[in-house]
């Protein structure tokens, strides 16, 4: 039972989230919380591509609003939620299919690129296109579901349902990172020549991770606009999928702690350092500098090696101790 | 029934004619060594076999099945397998996860996104015999960053042979090991069973050459001579290349 410790940890965790509200106490806290578990919902689907595939992608923002928009635009058409989020999560596996598509045809910059272009396009559709978007004014979301009889109007049951299905996304990665696809998926990442050689299909294998990384950005971007309770272009343009990949980059690639430790890092920042200070994205940009000067592996990974450096040298030291103990005096 | 049919494969980078004319017939079993030069086309040549580049002309059949429109990658479902010579590995893994790795690779299991790898003790026990045939087993554990050259040239067989392949295509077994590595391979390529094909490219003839039954040179992408042994070392065109006479 190796992994014993881990569980624990997992476990105390969950309990922390669980009781955070009753800590914070303060509806605005709770709130802020509720943002972290949902940006840190996209920060581990884009994670599955940038650190498990390998690709980065800078359109998710793209997907992010595709299912906002679709639920948004279906919730003001008088349809129910369960029809809104089912549609949103369909256009955004689709969308993301059609994204993939043109992407995977390159990898590396190319894939960035292409990524980025195909999300302004989307961005462009929001801003323009107001006789369906209602463009820069946006879309007013008037109801928050109940799922299961439970109204989720106060930021103490948003908090809680965001958590569930945050909780659910964080299982989904574990499991598929411990699986035989992530497995593959991680062989396309380090020897996608090899892989091929071996006989598996790197092209399908990045194909169906960025379609499984669509849905759960869709997921991401169902809880935005029901937190919110509006939706905006300013959700589709290149800051939103920018932040999401500063979140895994920071947080740590191909973890799945680092994503949720950088979608806090980024939140933090612009709700509460915002408060204080006014140039907040500076002092954003100061962090971040300093996570890739000491930590280029990323917040989580980092912590990790130097905690282990530390422990290491705090034995050695001990056991020189003992050494010079056991010598005779000069 | 041939092993390997090889049939008129011609391939150019621009103008230069890296695979010219290539014909050759390997037989179940066979133990065919590919000489030639540095720049002669022999890894070009084993990429056109393998699908990895597609060749301008000519036919690649395995065991008779003309699968020169296959994808490379299903290749190995029908029996073929390779080593590089530049060792092209998954470093982030230890050495039991690479030889997993090319197991999987052949199991429908490697599109499942929800059982567990570490679960699948048939998996590990087959990628631990595969380790045990090229005597890496004490070492499964280690991650392949800490590992050294010459345990990496035999985790590159060991992914090899784990796909209990029929016709194996090994480039460059012995680059750049020592005398002692290089007897251990060459012990564990002569243990291997004799149902199985093997073509191995070398450029230093020495080092495989009692290994090989038969022969082929190639210089300049051409196929210069192909014979027995003794009939390819006999070959005055063999000396001229070699030697420069």
């Amino acid at each position: 039972m190796k992994d014993a410790p881990r569980t624990l940890a997992a476990a105390l965790v969950v309990l922390a989230l669980v009781v955070l509200p009753f800590a914070l106490s303060n509806a605005y806290y709770i709130n802020v919380s509720s943002q972290i578990l949902l940006f840190a919902v996209m920060a581990l689907a884009l994670n599955v591509l940038v650190g498990y595939a390998g690709l980065v992608s800078l359109g998710h923002a793209g997907l992010f609003a595709m299912s906002g928009y679709t639920a948004a635009l279906l919730l003001a058409g008088g349809h129910g939620h369960l029809v809104a989020d089912s549609a949103a999560l369909l256009v955004a596996v689709a969308t993301s299919a059609v994204f993939a598509l043109l992407a995977l045809r390159s990898t590396g910059i190319g894939f960035l690129m292409i990524t980025l272009a195909l999300s302004q396009i989307v961005w462009g559709i929001a801003y323009r296109w107001a006789s369906l978007t209602n463009g820069d004014n946006g879309i007013n979301v008037s109801t928050r579901p109940a799922p299961f009889g439970v109204a989720l109007g106060n930021a103490w049951s948003f908090y809680y349902a965001t958590l569930v299905v945050f909780l659910l996304c964080v299982l989904s990665m574990t499991v598929l990172v411990r699986s035989p696809f992530g497995a593959s998926l991680r062989g396309t990442r380090d020897q996608a020549r090899r892989m091929n050689a071996l006989g598996y299909n790197v092209w399908l294998i990045r194909f169906l991770a960025f379609l499984f990384s669509g849905l759960w950005t869709g997921v991401a971007g169902l809880l935005f606009i029901y937190y919110n309770q509006f939706i905006s272009p300013q959700v589709a343009a290149l800051q939103t999928s920018a932040e999401a990949l500063l979140m895994v980059i920071s947080g740590g690639t191909a973890t799945l702690l680092g994503p949720i430790v950088g979608a806090a890092i980024v939140v933090l920042m612009k709700n509460v350092v915002s408060a204080y200070v006014e140039r907040w994205n500076l002092v954003l940009g100061v962090v971040f500098v300093l996570i890739i000067s000491f930590m280029p592996e990323g917040l989580v990974p980092g912590s990790v090696r130097l905690c282990r450096l530390g422990w290491r040298a705090l034995r050695e030291r001990t056991r020189s101790d003992r050494l010079k103990l056991a010598e005779p005096a000069p | 029934m041939t092993a390997l049919r090889v049939e008129k494969l011609s391939k150019s980078f621009g103008g230069l004619r890296v695979t010219r004319n290539v014909s050759f017939t390997v037989e179940p079993g066979e133990r065919r060594l590919i000489i030639g030069p540095n720049g002669a086309g022999k890894t070009t040549l084993f990429n056109l076999i393998t699908g990895e580049i597609a060749p301008d002309t000519g036919h690649v059949v395995l065991f008779d099945r003309d699968v020169s429109r296959m994808a490379s990658r299903m290749r190995p479902h029908l029996g073929m397998a390779r080593t590089y010579q530049i060792i092209t590995l998954f470093p982030n893994d230890s050495i039991l996860r690479n030889v997993m790795l090319a197991l999987l690779g052949l199991s429908a299991r490697r599109w499942n996104p929800f059982i567990g790898l570490d679960r699948q003790r048939d998996l590990f026990e087959e990628a631990q015999a595969a380790l045990a045939r090229v005597g890496l087993v004490h070492l499964a554990d280690r991650p392949l960053s800490q590992t050294s050259y010459g345990e990496r040239r035999r985790v590159e067989i060991a992914m090899a042979l784990a796909q209990n392949p029929r016709v194996l295509l090994l480039d460059e077994p012995f680059a750049g090991l020592s005398i002692d590595e290089r007897r251990q391979v060459q012990g564990l390529l002569r243990g291997l069973p004799r149902e199985l094909t093997i073509v191995m490219i070398e450029h230093n003839m020495d080092v495989a050459l009692d290994f090989a039954e038969r022969i082929t040179l190639l210089h300049f992408g051409e196929v210069i001579v192909e014979g027995t042994r003794a009939e390819v070392v006999a070959d005055h065109r063999t000396r001229e290349v070699y030697l420069g006479e």
